[in-house]
């Protein structure tokens, strides 16, 4: 048996390099991909905890997470679709006025 | 070393049921090539492979050669890393899917040990199928994106958004046969269509499950990309779709990929809603257990026959081995001092028969039937399957709740 | 070393290679296919957890329709590679020593924290599925019928964000 302090460790390393990515990337696509991993690394400390506890509710969260995540997505590679289109570029430092 | 082979034993019977389980599907791939060809070919009145060994035989063998030995240019522009992961990863996946089938009930007893036979009972089977299906678009959209190329661009991305598009009513379609199981396990998915054994073929679950049937059938013809959902990868559309720039070994690749994922599906289609590896008859008529000893030894002596009057001298040689070595074994079934060897081969004979009839099933569609078109291919699978799979998971719950689930 | 503490190190070390990866690489596709690899990663952790069902979710919804959603994105926008700017050489010299020393004091705080609790499964619960469906049509019965109404929501957003202008 592992214990959960390892997987909130793991949890936290993940969010901390989500966090990175975030920060420093320049394509917006690599950026919703960095809100992906830290929304995985913080399903890993649910489901981490569950199992601990033995209770089913954080697994359940998880299964909301992912699909909050899912619509979330779709949403967002919309808006970068249109943003793409309007703008040509997919550098997130082209879209700093909010006029065209 | 017998004391070691003794020690790590699960371990190596797990490496030898893989390597053993990896040879046959792979010659069972072959083999299925030269079985199309040869079934197509005699729906268009003409002959197939025919040269190449005694009534073409030989053939998978020669273009396993070719493949193995034709250049293999990577073309200029190509995004390396994922060029040459895609047919990789195709292939692993298909191969994967293998993994979770079980092919008999009772296990075997060698030496002491009961070896089951599948690789590995997973409680969510059919879950982790449905995952390494999922999994698998990711072969074909990243094959057309890294061939840096308009037409395989376009196929891998159609291809793609219909494999996205028939994997929902594919998962919808199966939600039947679970909630009649109870279980995501292949194996109990079987014995829940055992719980009547006099009821024979009419205990399977394709008769209270007969939309659930066609559709998971269909969805599954398009998830492998076959006809007559092969718009992306045919020949006279898209110059060849999505692998139009992979040359000899991996394009192998992808052509073992989707005929392993062929016999996936009629895997599946047999576990599900055909009874697995149920026998048709009622428990009761115990003399159905001579039917395999019945149709080995006439086709054995008919391999014989017709191997003696072959044209060649290498057919008047192997032929009749072929045929003496089946009817040694249709023999051998008969007699009463192998009756367990009969027993035991039950199950895996009427789960064979049943897979090779949807194999065949799938060649017969490959020659008879025109392609849809994209638009066409696309409208039927959102605005006609989702909705009847979807229909025939609400007409199953109401079932049973009135009538329970057996 | 337990089996289960191997498989836990080589998982944990496959997720954040996969992290890291993502944020080496310059061109989108190489890190989504990094992302991917995480995704599995953390599937295999919610297998050795004992959560069968939220791995296979994980892996069908997340690495096989968020994640495809993001491939086709990238190679209909023909997303190139990244090119350089100028990010100051300071904040990458005295950043990562002091990013890894946060990190060291937050794994020794968790560590010290919760000693005795281990996460696995034991002998005699029920299966994973029936436990986490039980709760979800019983207990969460209504967010789960308001994700439902989310997931149309998105539907219709991002039909109509993507559609072109008809002027």
């Amino acid at each position: 048996m592992v214990p959960t302090s390892y997987y909130l460790i793991l949890s936290a390393v993940l969010f901390g390099l989500g966090v990175v990515a975030f920060v420093f990337k320049r394509n917006v696509i690599t950026i919703f991909m960095s809100i992906e991993l830290m929304l995985n690394a913080v399903n890993l400390a649910f489901v981490a905890f569950s199992q601990a506890r033995h209770q089913s509710d954080g697994q359940v969260f998880v299964l909301f997470v992912i699909v909050v995540a899912a619509a979330e997505a779709a949403v967002g590679l919309g808006i970068i679709i249109l943003m793409a289109r309007n703008r040509q570029s997919l550098n997130v430092e082209r879209v700093d006025f909010l006029k065209l | 070393m017998i004391s070691f082979l003794n020690a790590n034993a699960t371990i190596i019977i797990y490496l030898v049921k893989i390597a053993l389980l990896l040879f046959i599907v792979l010659t069972v791939n072959a083999y299925l090539t030269w079985f199309e060809r040869k079934v197509v070919a005699h729906m268009q009145s003409r002959w197939g492979p025919h040269r190449v060994g005694p009534h073409g035989l030989l053939q998978p063998l020669a273009d396993g050669a070719k493949f193995l030995l034709k250049e293999d240019p990577t073309p200029a522009g190509v995004d390396k890393f994922t060029y040459f992961l895609a047919p990789l990863m195709a292939l692993a996946l298909a191969l994967t899917s293998i993994a979770i089938i079980p092919f008999g009930p009772e296990p075997l007893h060698i030496l002491g040990r009961d070896i089951t036979l599948g690789i590995a009972d997973l409680n969510i089977g059919i879950l982790a199928l449905f995952a390494i299906t999922a999994l698998s678009v990711y072969g074909v959209a990243l094959a057309g994106w890294s061939s840096n190329s308009k037409y395989p661009l376009l196929g891998g991305l159609r291809s793609s958004a219909q494999m996205v598009s028939y994997e929902l009513s594919l998962t919808m379609s199966v939600v039947g046969v679970l909630l009649l199981a109870g279980s995501f396990n292949l194996r109990d998915i079987i014995n829940a269509q055992a719980h009547h054994p006099e009821r024979g073929i009419f205990g399977w679950n394709v008769w209270p499950q007969i939309l659930g049937f066609f559709c998971f059938f269909v969805a599954a013809v398009a998830e492998t990309n076959r006809v007559p959902f092969d718009l992306p990868e045919a020949e006279s559309e898209l110059v060849a779709g999505f692998h139009t720039e992979y040359a000899s070994f991996k394009f192998a690749m992808f052509f073992i990929a989707e005929y392993t994922s062929m016999i996936t599906v009629s895997c599946l289609c047999t576990i599900m809603f055909f009874g697995g590896w149920l026998s048709p008859f009622p428990a009761s008529w115990t003399f159905t257990h001579y039917l395999p000893s019945v149709i080995l030894l006439p086709f054995g002596l008919w391999v014989i026959w017709d191997g003696i009057r072959y044209e060649t001298i290498f057919g008047r040689l192997v032929l009749p081995g072929i045929g003496t070595v089946l009817t040694v074994i249709g023999i051998a079934l008969a007699i009463p001092q192998l009756q367990f060897v009969n027993e035991f081969v039950q199950g895996p004979f009427w789960l064979l028969g049943k897979i090779f009839v949807f194999l065949f099933v799938y060649v017969w569609m490959r020659g008879t039937l025109p392609r849809f078109r994209y638009d066409q291919l696309m409208s039927f699978g959102w605005k006609l399957l989702l909705p009847v799979s979807i229909a025939n998971v609400v007409i199953t719950a109401f079932a049973i709740l009135m009538w329970g689930a057996r | 070393m337990t089996p289960q503490l191997a498989i836990f190190f080589v998982l944990a070390a496959l997720a954040v290679l996969g992290a890291l990866n993502l944020i080496i690489q310059r061109h989108p596709i190489h890190s989504a296919l990094s992302l991917i690899v995480v995704m599995i990663a953390l599937a295999g952790l919610y297998l050795l957890m004992g959560s069968e069902f939220v791995a296979a979710v994980q892996i069908i919804v997340y690495g096989g329709a968020i994640m495809v959603l993001f491939v086709f994105v990238i190679m209909l926008l023909n997303a190139g590679v990244e090119e350089r700017t100028n990010v100051s050489k300071l904040a990458g010299v005295a950043g990562i020593p002091l990013a890894v020393a946060l990190l060291g004091f937050l794994a020794a705080a968790i560590a010290r924290s919760n000693e005795s609790a281990q996460a696995g499964v034991e002998a005699g619960t029920l299966a994973n599925t029936k436990e986490i469906s039980t709760m979800l049509f019983k207990d969460f019965v209504y967010p789960f019928e308001l994700t439902s109404f989310l997931i149309l929501v998105a539907i219709l957003g991002a039909i109509v964000l993507a559609q072109r202008e008809k002027s």
